[in-house]
C-alpha cells in the first residue's frame, strides 16, 4: 500500500513538474503574472510529491517489504539497519529517485531563497529546472520504476554489494548527487538568461552561491567516494582515473571554473558567454555522467547494471537538456553584451588563464574517457591508462598551481607583475627551502614530485602571503593588523582556505604516489617484516562473525626502534548471501603518513598472503579536501554571497576583496 | 561572422559525441562482447618466453591443444584483473580445467608481485612484452580469456572481469559441450 503511494506520488510529481515547466515559461513571455507565480508553489509541491515517493520507499527497505522488485535485489533481512537505509541508493532504481529529490530539493531552495530575483527571471529559472525533472521522472517512471512489485513473494533478499556496505560509500554518493544535480541550479539560470538575453552582475551574485554550494558538496563527495577506495579496495591507492572517477572529476573542474569565471562577470561585466557556456557544460558532464555510468557505454568496475533501453532513454533526455541549450546559446549568446576588453596582466587576466587552463584540464580528462569509445568506432581498440592522465594532469595542473599562487596578489584592470612577485619574495624563500628539504628527505627522487611538493609549498606560502599582506601583518601594529582581519570579508577567508586547502591536498597526492613503500609477502604467524622503519609483527589470525559475513581477522604489531606504534587488524570479510570476499584494510595514521596493511589468503600451510604500505602524506589529501569545502562553506556564509541576499548586499556594500587589494597595493 | 561560428562549435562538437554514443549503445555492440575477429579460428602462432623471475614455464601455440583450456589475458596494472582474480583461483582450486596465461604489457617484476600477492592459478604464463602477441589474439585490452577447444580453435572471447556469473552462465556451460 505504501510503496503504491509513493508510485502515486512520483506520477503526480512528473504531472506538477509539467505545470511548472510551461505556464511559468509562457506566463514569463507573455507577461502574465499569475501564470508566472505558479512556479513557485509548484516546485515546493514537487519536491513534497517526490519526497513522499522517496521515504515510501525508505520505508519499504526499513521493513525489508520484499515484495518489492527493487528490495529484493538489493536487500536482505540480516542487513544492518545503517545499510537497509543506504541501500535505497545503493542500486539503480533507488539512486535515480535520490537523484530527482535532490534536484526537486535545488528548484524548492530556489523558490523559497528567491523572493528577491526578478519575477521574469525566477519563473524562467524554476521551470527550466521543472524541466530538467519532467526528462528524468520520466525516465524513472517509464524504464526504472523503484516500485515493481514481484510475485510470489520471495522469503529473502539477495543483499547490496558487500562493497557497497561500508559507512564511507554509504554516504558518498548523495553528496555526489547533490554536487551533481546543483549545478542544474547554474545551468537553468544560465538557460534562463539566454531566453531573457540579459546577463549582468547581479545575474551572476545570484549564481554564485548555489555554484559554491554545489561545488562544496561536489568536493566533499568525491573525497569520500577516493577515500573509501583507498581504504576498502585494499590497493593501498585513492585514485584510479576509472570512467566513474572521471565522470565526477569533470564537472568539478569546470565548476571550479565557474565559480572563478562568475566573479569576472560580477566584477567586471565581462566574460559573460564564456560564463553562460560554463554554466551548461558544468551540468551537461554531470548529466553525460550520469549516462555514462548507467548505460554501459564504458566498461567500469563500479557501473551499475546496464539496460540498452535506459541507454537511449538518457541519450534522448541529453539531446534535449545539452542540445536544446547549445542551440539557444549559439542563437542567443551573440545579443549578450560584453564589458570592456582588458589587460593580461590584471585579476581577470589571472582567473582567465585559470579558466583556461581548467578547460583544458577537463578536455584532456574527457578525451581519455571517451577515447576507447571513439576509438572503437573506428575499429581500433585502445585503452587510456593512468599514465596518460597523470602526464596530462600534471603538465597543465603544474602551470595552474603555480598561477594560483600569484592570482590573488594582481588588482583589478591592469596589475604589475614585477610588483607582485616582489610581495611574494618570502613566499619564494620559504618555497626554495621546502623544495630543499624534500630533497633532502628524499634523497632525491623523480624531478616532477620534487617540482610538484616546491609548487605546493610556493602556493600554500603564497596564499599565507596574500593574507599577511592584506592585515599588513608585521608592517602596522599587530592590534592594527588583527582589526585589519576581522574585517576581511569572508569570502577572501573563503579563498585563502580553498588555496591552502588545494596546496596541502597537492603535497598529499604527490608524496603518496611518489615516495610509496610497499612489502607483499607470505608471512606465517610470528614473523616480522620492516617498511619504512616500521617494523610489523604478524601476531594471529582469528575468525570472527558479523551480521551478514565471515571474517578473518589478522592482528599486526607496529614498533619502531623498539616502541609500540600501533595494532593493526586488517580482514577478510566473506559475504555468503552474495558469494562475496572483500577486504577490510587497517590504517593506521600518525598525521604524516599511514601505515596500511591488508590480509590477504592463506597459503594453506600455516602461512598469509599480506600486504604493507608506507603512504606518507596521505592524510594531507582528506585534510587539504576538508579545507576546499570548510573554505566554500566561509565564503558561502559571506553576507555578500548567501543565497538569496544579493539585493540587500548591493544596498550596503561591504568592501570587496579587489578595493581590500588594491588598498594594499597602494 | 566568425563570431558566430564560434559559438556554433558546442553544439557541433555535442553532435558529434552524441553520434559516438548512438553508435555506442547498438544493440548489438556490448562493450563486454565484442568479438574478436580470431573467433572460430585456430590460435594464432606464438611463443613467449616465461615471465622473468617466475617459476612456470612460458606459453606457445603447441600449449594450446589437447584439451579445452582457458586462456587469461592479464596485467598487473589492470584494476579490473583484480576483480576477477578470486574466480581462477578457485577454478584453479577446484582443477575444473587447464588455465593459462598470457601476461600483457606488464613489467616482469610487477608481475611476479601481483602474482605473488594474489596468488598464482595459472599453470603456463607467457609475457606478452611488446603485446604482438596480443594483437595477434585480437585484444582490446586487458583482461580477456578465451575458451580453446582440444584441436586449438579459439570458440570463444570473453571480454572484461570474468565474473562468477559469467564462468557458471557462459563459460562452464561451453567448457561441458566442448568435452563432449
Amino acid at each position: 500500500m505504501i510503496a503504491e503511494i509513493g508510485h502515486f506520488a512520483l506520477i503526480l510529481a512528473l504531472i506538477v513538474a509539467i505545470v511548472q515547466g510551461t505556464l511559468p515559461l509562457i506566463g514569463a513571455a507573455q507577461g502574465r503574472a499569475n501564470w508566472m507565480a505558479l512556479a513557485r508553489p509548484s516546485a515546493q509541491l514537487q519536491f513534497l510529491l517526490v519526497l513522499t515517493s522517496f521515504l515510501a520507499l525508505m520505508q519499504a527497505y526499513v521493513i525489508s517489504d520484499f515484495s518489492l522488485l527493487n528490495v529484493v535485489q538489493n536487500s536482505h533481512s540480516a542487513k544492518p539497519m545503517l545499510y537497509k537505509i543506504t541501500g535505497v541508493w545503493g542500486n539503480h532504481e533507488g539512486s535515480m529517485l535520490l537523484w530527482i529529490l535532490i534536484l526537486a530539493l535545488f528548484g524548492a531552495a530556489v523558490a523559497a531563497f528567491g523572493g528577491n530575483l526578478p519575477p521574469t527571471l525566477r519563473a524562467r529559472v524554476l521551470a527550466v529546472q521543472a524541466l530538467v525533472s519532467v526528462g528524468f521522472l520520466a525516465f524513472s517512471l517509464f524504464t526504472s520504476n523503484p516500485f515493481e512489485r514481484v510475485f510470489p513473494v520471495p522469503l529473502d533478499g539477495q543483499d547490496l554489494n558487500p562493497l557497497l556496505q561500508d559507512p564511507g560509500l554509504a554516504f558518498h554518493p548523495p553528496m555526489l548527487y547533490v554536487g551533481y544535480v546543483g549545478f542544474s541550479i547554474a545551468f537553468a539560470f544560465a538557460v534562463a538568461a539566454l531566453i531573457e538575453g540579459r546577463v549582468d552582475a547581479a545575474w551572476a551574485r545570484w549564481v554564485r552561491p548555489w555554484t559554491l554550494l554545489a561545488w562544496i558538496f561536489l568536493t566533499a563527495g568525491i573525497a569520500l567516494g577516493s577515500w573509501w577506495a583507498y581504504y576498502e579496495l585494499g590497493w593501498g591507492g585513492w585514485w584510479f582515473w576509472d570512467p566513474v572517477e572521471n565522470v565526477s572529476f569533470m564537472p568539478w573542474l569546470l565548476g571550479t571554473a565557474l565559480l572563478h569565471s562568475a566573479i569576472v562577470v560580477e566584477k567586471r561585466d565581462s566574460l559573460k558567454i564564456w560564463t553562460i557556456l560554463l554554466a551548461i557544460l558544468t551540468f551537461s558532464l554531470s548529466l553525460i555522467g550520469t549516462f555514462i555510468v548507467r548505460s554501459g557505454l564504458l566498461t567500469s568496475v563500479h557501473a551499475f547494471a546496464t539496460d540498452p533501453e535506459r541507454g537511449l532513454f538518457i541519450l534522448l533526455l541529453l539531446c534535449i537538456a545539452i542540445g536544446g541549450s547549445l542551440v539557444l546559446f549559439a542563437l542567443r549568446a551573440p545579443m549578450l553584451k560584453s564589458g570592456g576588453l582588458f589587460a593580461p596582466i590584471s585579476r581577470e587576466g589571472g582567473l582567465v588563464l585559470n579558466n583556461l587552463l581548467l578547460a583544458v584540464c577537463t578536455a584532456t580528462v574527457f578525451l581519455g574517457t571517451m577515447a576507447p569509445l571513439f576509438a572503437e568506432a573506428f575499429d581500433y581498440k585502445l585503452s587510456v591508462g593512468a599514465p596518460y592522465f597523470n602526464l596530462f594532469s600534471a603538465i597543465f595542473g603544474l602551470p595552474l598551481i603555480a598561477a594560483m599562487a600569484i592570482g590573488p596578489f594582481l588588482p583589478w584592470k591592469r596589475a604589475d607583475l614585477a610588483g607582485a612577485f616582489d610581495r611574494l619574495k618570502v613566499a619564494g624563500g620559504l618555497t626554495f627551502g621546502a623544495a630543499l628539504v624534500t630533497w633532502y628527505l628524499q634523497q632525491g627522487g623523480p624531478v616532477l614530485a620534487i617540482l610538484a611538493m616546491a609548487l605546493a609549498a610556493w602556493l600554500f606560502f603564497a596564499t599565507l602571503a596574500e593574507w599577511a599582506d592584506r592585515v599588513q601583518l608585521f608592517r602596522i601594529p599587530a592590534a592594527a593588523s588583527l582589526s585589519r582581519a576581522m574585517r576581511l570579508p569572508r569570502a577572501a577567508y573563503g579563498m585563502n582556505l580553498a588555496h591552502l586547502g588545494m596546496a596541502v591536498a597537492v603535497a598529499g597526492m604527490t608524496a603518496s604516489s611518489a615516495w610509496k613503500s610497499e612489502e607483499v609477502r607470505v608471512m606465517r604467524p610470528g614473523e616480522t617484516v620492516v617498511v619504512a622503519g616500521y617494523t610489523y609483527r604478524f601476531e594471529e589470525v582469528r575468525d570472527m562473525r558479523g551480521p551478514n559475513y565471515f571474517s578473518q581477522v589478522g592482528r599486526f604489531t607496529v614498533t619502531r626502534e623498539g616502541e609500540p606504534v600501533a595494532e593493526l587488524t586488517p580482514e577478510k570479510r566473506f559475504y555468503p548471501v552474495q558469494q562475496m570476499p572483500t577486504t577490510e584494510a587497517a590504517i593506521h595514521t600518525n598525521g604524516i603518513s599511514d601505515l596500511y596493511a591488508v590480509l590477504g589468503d592463506s597459503d594453506g600451510q600455516g602461512g598469509w598472503t599480506v600486504r604493507i604500505y608506507h603512504e606518507p602524506l596521505v592524510p594531507w589529501l582528506w585534510v587539504g579536501c576538508l579545507l576546499m569545502v570548510l573554505g566554500g562553506c566561509v565564503s558561502l556564509s559571506d553576507r555578500r554571497l548567501r543565497v538569496g541576499a544579493p539585493r540587500r548586499s548591493r544596498a550596503a556594500p561591504a568592501p570587496a576583496p579587489a578595493a581590500t587589494a588594491a588598498a594594499a597595493t597602494s | 561572422m566568425s563570431k558566430r561560428v564560434i559559438l556554433l562549435l558546442p553544439i557541433a562538437l555535442f553532435a558529434v559525441l552524441v553520434g559516438a554514443f548512438l553508435w555506442g549503445l547498438a544493440p548489438d555492440r556490448d562493450p563486454s562482447q565484442v568479438p574478436s575477429a580470431m573467433v572460430d579460428k585456430p590460435a594464432p602462432d606464438f611463443d613467449l618466453p616465461s615471465v622473468t623471475g617466475l617459476d612456470i614455464p612460458g606459453l606457445k601455440t603447441g600449449d594450446l591443444t589437447g584439451e579445452v583450456i582457458l586462456v587469461n589475458f592479464f596485467a598487473s596494472w589492470c584494476v579490473p584483473c583484480r576483480v576477477e582474480h578470486p574466480v581462477f583461483m578457485d577454478l584453479a582450486a577446484r582443477g575444473d580445467v587447464k588455465l593459462v596465461a598470457i601476461n600483457y604489457r606488464d613489467e616482469p617484476a610487477d608481475a611476479v608481485a601481483w602474482l605473488a600477492e594474489l596468488g598464482n592459478p595459472y599453470s603456463r604464463i607467457g609475457a606478452d612484452l611488446d603485446a604482438r602477441t596480443g594483437i595477434d589474439w585480437g585484444v582490446s585490452g586487458v583482461p580477456e580469456t578465451y575458451v580453446i577447444d582440444s584441436s586449438g580453435r579459439i570458440r570463444y572471447q570473453h571480454i572484461g572481469p570474468m565474473l562468477p556469473r559469467h564462468y557458471e552462465e557462459t563459460i562452464r556451460p561451453m567448457i561441458e559441450d566442448l568435452r563432449q
